[in-house]
């Protein structure tokens, strides 16, 4: 269990009060104009030793990342900016240290938009996140009366801006360069990649996209040590983590831990412990809705960081834990996150726009017992077409939570898909292409 | 991608009024002059804020000009995104998340509480014309669930009672305080039990 002292986010319930005095008691912006006068090298060499990887969901090495930005700026600005738009289904951590950690996320930007030479941050908010956005706006005009933001920003003589820009519900919006069309004032539609936007980001100028939560760690681990933080979790899955537990336990909560804490382990110490007891568990999703379902058996043992996942088939994304119990009915559940995706496909690509709705209709009927057996090949086959077929990752993040269900609760599905073929069977279930197949009857 | 309805009665013309004019000119001062566009969300929310909570076409209009762009690029926008209301919702707009975290923790009973006081169908205002209500995804709150937003605040922890306390008070133009409905902690965890209880963050 991680020690007290190791924790990153002491405020993360807001026991000790979010504002700038009282951040400064807890060591934010302790040593920062010490630690930008090491230069660039050493804080990007000192994030590559901590082995930190992005917390946004893919966990892309960020000391790597950074280093993609050029070196000289050269006659286009750079640009940093942080995605806080926070809309996977499971996550809420990105919102506390918004609204009880902002200090943490400012320091962040600074020395972080100092590593990649950028100048002016954009902190793009989810709308619906109006609170925590105030919030955020205080904390940084508050950082600016200091002047640890501004024209030679904290005595570093950096200067560096931070404006906030809101999204307005759309959970493509996310996907970084889908939110850096949003910041252009476009419809949040995701680029092609490459160029990456490293090298051809906001505007057309380099720039860096990074999770709040990653941002946010990043003070600690250069005022600790790189070595410290790898010195959390095991190689390659170092550090700590904000873990979102929620579903049917008996105390669903926000909790920090070490990385690789044991799956059941954080259940049973910080929520409480499944409704009606572990062994009426049925299934977790790991790591917010796009992540594959692990059934019972596997949750008995794993390990929460980003390989071990990986290893059974499913991703710590942004590890929003989602315990579902044996009251539940798995198809349903899997059937209301088909839905989420159904609405939120920006429409760009066509097997995701038209798979996503497939899955979902197939599913919503699934649940309630309309469907037949070769309904189920035709499920898979959807998700299929899906994968690797996209523009942006969300056409995986559709397809794998139905991939894990038909992997993991085949038995579940197929109890309810005894249907015998639509064109043997009275019973009228009109739905799009199959429709002709009912008019035969009269002919 | 939401569904859009264009409301039917729409307002000749539309202006920032003095103040929002000037808040306006605040928000082109975060962007790089070249690049205006980037305010075009920000407008709309003013346009949102001046005109009781949703966009009439004439407000896109005056964005477009404002921001010489395409009249058809700025409702591109209006519609792609479900924040902007292209037709009335009530004083009280109430969202509910039913997404899998907060349905298996009940979302379908908020909905059924606001189905029976504030209206059958969802985005239909309510008779005294104080409220509406939608289904939403995910609101980002999942471990206090479920959960609903009501204008810009989020009622969290919430069951079949608190939430018909939380519509009836919004009846009487006393709206409650928002937070949790269990009276915990922001996202800590209640049971005092659980090795870390709430003090340890
Ligand atoms: C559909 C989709 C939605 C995403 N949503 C988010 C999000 O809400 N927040 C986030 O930080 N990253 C999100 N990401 C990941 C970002 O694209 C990007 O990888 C991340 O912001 C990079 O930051 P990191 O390296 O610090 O993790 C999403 C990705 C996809 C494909
Ligand atoms: S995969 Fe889906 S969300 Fe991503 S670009 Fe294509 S249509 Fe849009
Ligand atoms: S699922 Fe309801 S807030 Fe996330």
């Amino acid at each position: 269990m991680l020690k007290k002292e190791d924790k990153i986010f002491k405020n993360l319930y807001n026991n000790h009060g979010w504002e700038l005095d009282k951040a400064i008691k807890r060591d934010d912006w302790k040593n920062t104009k010490e630690i930008i006068s090491k230069g660039k090298e050493w804080i990007i060499n000192e994030i590559k030793t901590s082995e930190l990887r992005g917390r946004g969901g893919a966990g892309f090495s960020t000391g790597m990342k950074w280093s993609f930005a050029p070196k000289k700026i050269g006659s286009r600005p750079h640009y940093l900016v942080i995605n806080a738009d926070e809309s996977e289904p499971g996550t809420c951590k990105d919102r506390d240290i918004l609204r009880f950690e902002p200090q943490k996320l400012i320091e962040g930007c600074l020395i972080a938009g100092f590593a990649v030479g950028a100048h002016v941050c954009y902190i793009y908010i989810r709308g619906e996140y109006s609170f925590e956005g105030q919030r955020l706006q205080e904390a940084i005009n508050q950082a600016y009366k200091k002047n640890f933001l501004g024209k030679n920003a904290c005595g570093s003589s950096w200067d560096f801006d931070i404006h906030i820009h809101y999204g307005a519900g759309a959970y493509i919006c996310g996907e970084e360069t889908a939110l850096l069309e949003s910041i252009e004032g476009n419809k949040g539609q995701p680029r092609l990649k490459p160029p990456f936007p490293a090298l051809v980001g906001l505007y057309g100028c380099p720039t860096i996209v990074n999770n709040v939560e990653t941002i946010a760690v990043v003070p600690t681990i250069l005022r600790r040590g790189g070595k410290w933080f790898a010195s959390l979790g095991r190689p390659k899955n170092t550090g700590t983590k904000i873990f979102c537990i929620s579903g049917n336990v008996n105390s669903p909560c926000n909790v920090e831990e070490e990385m690789g804490i044991p799956l059941k382990e954080l259940i049973n110490t910080y929520a409480g412990g499944v409704i009606g007891g572990w062994d009426n568990l049925q299934a977790v999703i790991p790591g917010g809705s796009s992540m594959p379902l692990l059934p019972k058996k596997i949750c008995e043992t794993i390990k929460m960081d980003f390989d071990s996942l990986v290893e059974n088939k499913s991703g710590l994304g942004t590890a929003g834990i989602v315990v579902i119990n044996k009251d539940q009915d798995i198809v349903s559940c899997m059937a209301r996150i088909a839905r989420f995706y159904k609405h939120e496909s920006c429409g760009q690509c066509t097997p995701c726009r038209e798979g996503s709705g497939w899955m979902w209709r197939i599913l919503n009927r699934a649940t309630k017992g309309e469907t037949t057996l070769s309904d189920i090949d035709l499920l898979e086959d959807v998700t299929k077409q899906i994968e690797g077929h996209t523009i942006c990752a969300f056409g995986e993040g559709s397809s794998w939570p139905v991939q894990g269900l038909l992997k993991h609760f085949r038995k579940e599905i197929d109890k309810k898909c005894s249907n015998d073929p639509l064109i043997k069977k009275k019973k009228d279930v009109p739905y799009l292409v199959d429709q002709h197949l009912l008019e035969k009857k009269n002919a | 991608m939401s569904l859009k309805k264009v409301h039917s009665e729409q307002p000749k013309n539309f202006e920032f009024n003095v103040k929002f004019k000037s808040v306006a000119e605040e928000i082109l001062k975060k962007y790089p002059e070249k690049n205006k566009k980037s305010a075009v969300m920000p407008f709309l929310y003013l346009a949102q804020k001046q005109n009781d909570n949703w966009i009439p076409l004439a407000a896109i209009k005056y964005i477009s000009k404002y921001l010489s762009m395409p009249y058809i690029s700025v409702y591109e926008v209006a519609t792609f995104y479900s924040m902007f209301n292209l037709s009335p919702v009530g004083k009280y707009f109430i969202q509910i998340c039913t997404t899998t975290p907060c349905l298996i923790r009940g979302a379908d009973k908020i909905v059924k509480v606001c189905k029976q006081k504030i209206s059958e169908k969802e985005n239909q205002i309510s008779k005294n014309g104080e409220c509406s209500w939608t289904e939403v995804e995910c609101l980002g709150a999942c471990v206090n669930a479920p959960m609903m937003q009501i204008n810009n605040d989020y009622y969290e922890d919430l069951d079949e009672k608190s939430t018909s306390k939380i519509i009836d008070s919004i009846f009487k133009d006393e709206i409650l305080k928002p937070g949790s409905y269990r009276g915990r902690k922001n996202t800590s965890p209640e049971d005092a039990n659980t090795i870390n209880g709430s003090e340890n963050a």
